[in-house]
């Protein structure tokens, strides 16, 4: 493999990304913090009054974690999901599959797209996050490597939503009925030992839960979950999505007939 | 070493359509090579598998000795392709189009960038850099994939229909511009639904129907091959009726257009020197159909029948 070429190739897409995501930047930046700041107000400021202390934190500082992160989560799947099935839609993705770059180019410098947007995003929510209260990073590494790995995970489940999608309402379809169910089921606005026993161990199964508690302990130092087993779990879907992701690819399953 | 070599190429659809049925051809480097065929012939589907965008089924494809089962990166370095349907980005600008292509295959920032406007400028579009994709007019667009195409200036340029929808003027300077590209090197394979074009810019040619090969030849064979031409005389006065000439066969279309049908055995000059005689003054000549296509008609009218059937008709 051409190493030189496939770096050139994929700084190309980071950059054909990133021009992306600003040129639309009202469909891109401004939804996800018009609709934090309504979380913070509502849930945080409003309710949260009333619901008192999570864990030892007040709630707004309890709950803003789970928002960052979740706000992380939902962009860098959109970006990529929209991107990719765009290319694909636009058969622009021809200009990338004529290209002599590998099929891991493809695939990482869209994942990166997707982190850029994640980590801008997630960037533009703390800043809001803290208009309405304090945050300290306990664990900066632990914060910024769980929300780093996050976005990559969703990027990579992004990709494959976009290369099975055949039309719009395909893409849709996922975040709708799978992730924003498993993000609010996930600890964003409450510790799982509120819950009975029986939902405690469902809680377990989603891996969002591990993501959203171990992002929360870099922050507070505080979690449901052990935090090695949130590592694993995300090391465990990155190579897993990757390698379904290559071989995707290489089959040409949505993209070559 | 062969610019492309394809053999026993062979595609079957999902559907069970069988696109392809083990197709053999090969591209001198620096020809210039027209591949035609009626729609849904398999040109397409043959240029999508050389480009890897399509998955062939069978068959060995090589593009200057890289095979693409082995050689798929060293492969694609060598092609340029411009498809028959517009697949532009139409809301990226006419420069980051150019300059991303450039990046796919590897060239780096300022090679990519003096590139980038070398093509724009060959083609005419670069004060239209900042403008979207889709501010182009159908034209500006086809010119648009050539220079994406030719951006990492690729060995071998294959064009699927390029001038498609594309006005004469711009076609004609289209046509000068891939004259200049050939000759400086580039081999180049065509596909078009008009056939004066494949006549006028190409070498040799490949006619493709219902997935397989029924010619592959030089141009000038393959014309020699249409034994027969009918000519239109633009006549000085009216006639009442067709004038009778020794050896042709003539009939009047008009009061001063004569269609005079032309054996491969006679000469024009046989033609003027028996209508001089008669005292009929010619203003212009002109060929009936363009004669590549009627040979293309024939063919496919009656492959079955094999090709010696074009000369006897």
């Amino acid at each position: 493999m051409n190493i030189a070429l496939n770096l050139i190739a994929m700084k190309t897409i980071v950059r054909k990304e990133v021009i992306r995501v600003m040129r639309i930047w009202v469909q891109t930046i401004v939804p996800p913090a018009i609709t934090m700041t309504l979380y913070f107000i509502i849930f945080g400021n409003l309710i949260g009054r009333r619901i008192g202390t999570m864990d030892g934190f007040d709630y707004m500082q309890y709950i803003a974690p789970g928002l960052i992160m979740m706000s992380v989560i939902t962009n860098s799947y959109g970006n990529v999901v929209s991107s990719f099935f765009g290319a694909k839609f636009g058969r622009h993705v021809e200009e990338m599959l004529v290209a002599p770059m590998s099929n891991a180019t493809i695939i990482i410098g869209h994942v990166a797209g997707g982190v850029m947007r994640g980590m801008l995003v997630g960037v533009l929510v703390t800043i809001i996050a803290l208009f309405f209260t304090k945050l300290e990073i306990r664990h900066p590494f632990i914060t910024i490597s769980v929300v780093l790995l996050s976005s990559v995970v969703f990027s990579l489940a992004g990709f494959i939503n976009a290369v099975f999608a055949k039309k719009f309402d395909d893409i849709s379809i996922i975040p709708t009925f799978v992730l924003t169910p498993l993000t609010y089921l996930g600890g964003v606005f409450y510790s799982i030992s509120l819950l009975p026993e029986f939902w405690q161990l469902a809680s377990r199964a989603n891996p969002i839960l591990y993501m959203v508690n171990a992002f929360r302990y870099g922050i507070l130092g505080t979690s449901d979950i052990d935090i090695g087993t949130a590592y694993a779990i995300l090391f465990v879907f990155i190579i897993g999505l990757f390698v379904m992701c290559q071989q995707l690819m290489s089959r040409g399953v949505g993209i070559r007939e | 070493m062969q610019a492309l070599t394809i053999k026993d190429l062979r595609k079957t659809y999902p559907t069970g359509n069988e696109a392809l049925k083990g197709i053999n051809f090969s591209v001198a480097p620096g020809d210039f090579y027209a591949l035609l065929g009626p729609n849904g012939a398999g040109k397409t589907t043959a240029i999508g598998i050389i480009s890897s965008l399509i998955n062939k089924t069978s068959g060995i494809v090589e593009i200057f000795g890289h095979d693409i089962d082995t050689d798929i990166e060293a492969a694609k370095s060598c092609i340029g392709l411009v498809p028959q349907e517009v697949n532009l980005n139409l809301w990226e600008t006419v420069h980051n189009t150019v300059l991303n292509q450039a990046g796919y295959y590897g060239l780096g920032s300022r090679l990519a960038r003096s590139r980038t406007e070398k093509y724009l400028r060959a083609l005419r579009l670069w004060d239209r850099r900042k403008d979207s994709a889709r501010s182009l007019s159908g034209g500006m667009k086809r010119r648009l994939m050539i220079a994406r195409a030719l951006v990492h200036e690729p060995r071998l340029l294959i064009l699927d229909e390029p001038t498609a929808g594309v006005d004469i003027e711009i076609r004609r300077s289209m046509w000068e511009f891939l004259r200049e590209i050939n000759a400086a090197g580039t081999t180049i394979i065509l596909t078009t639904h008009y056939l004066e074009e494949a006549e006028s810019l190409c070498r040799h040619l490949a006619i493709i129907d219902e997935g397989t090969i029924i010619e592959d030849a030089r141009m000038s064979v393959v014309l020699r091959k249409l034994q027969r031409e009918v000519f239109i005389l633009s006549l000085v006065e009216p006639l009442d009726a067709a004038p009778k000439l020794d050896g042709f066969e003539t009939r009047l279309v008009e009061e001063t257009e004569l269609e005079v049908n032309k054996g491969p055995d006679q000469s024009l000059n046989q033609l003027f020197a028996q209508l001089q005689a008669q005292g009929v003054e010619v203003v212009t000549l002109r060929n009936k159909a363009n004669r590549l296509e009627e040979l293309f008609m024939r063919l496919v009218e009656n492959k079955q029948d094999g090709f010696k059937e074009v000369g006897a008709s």
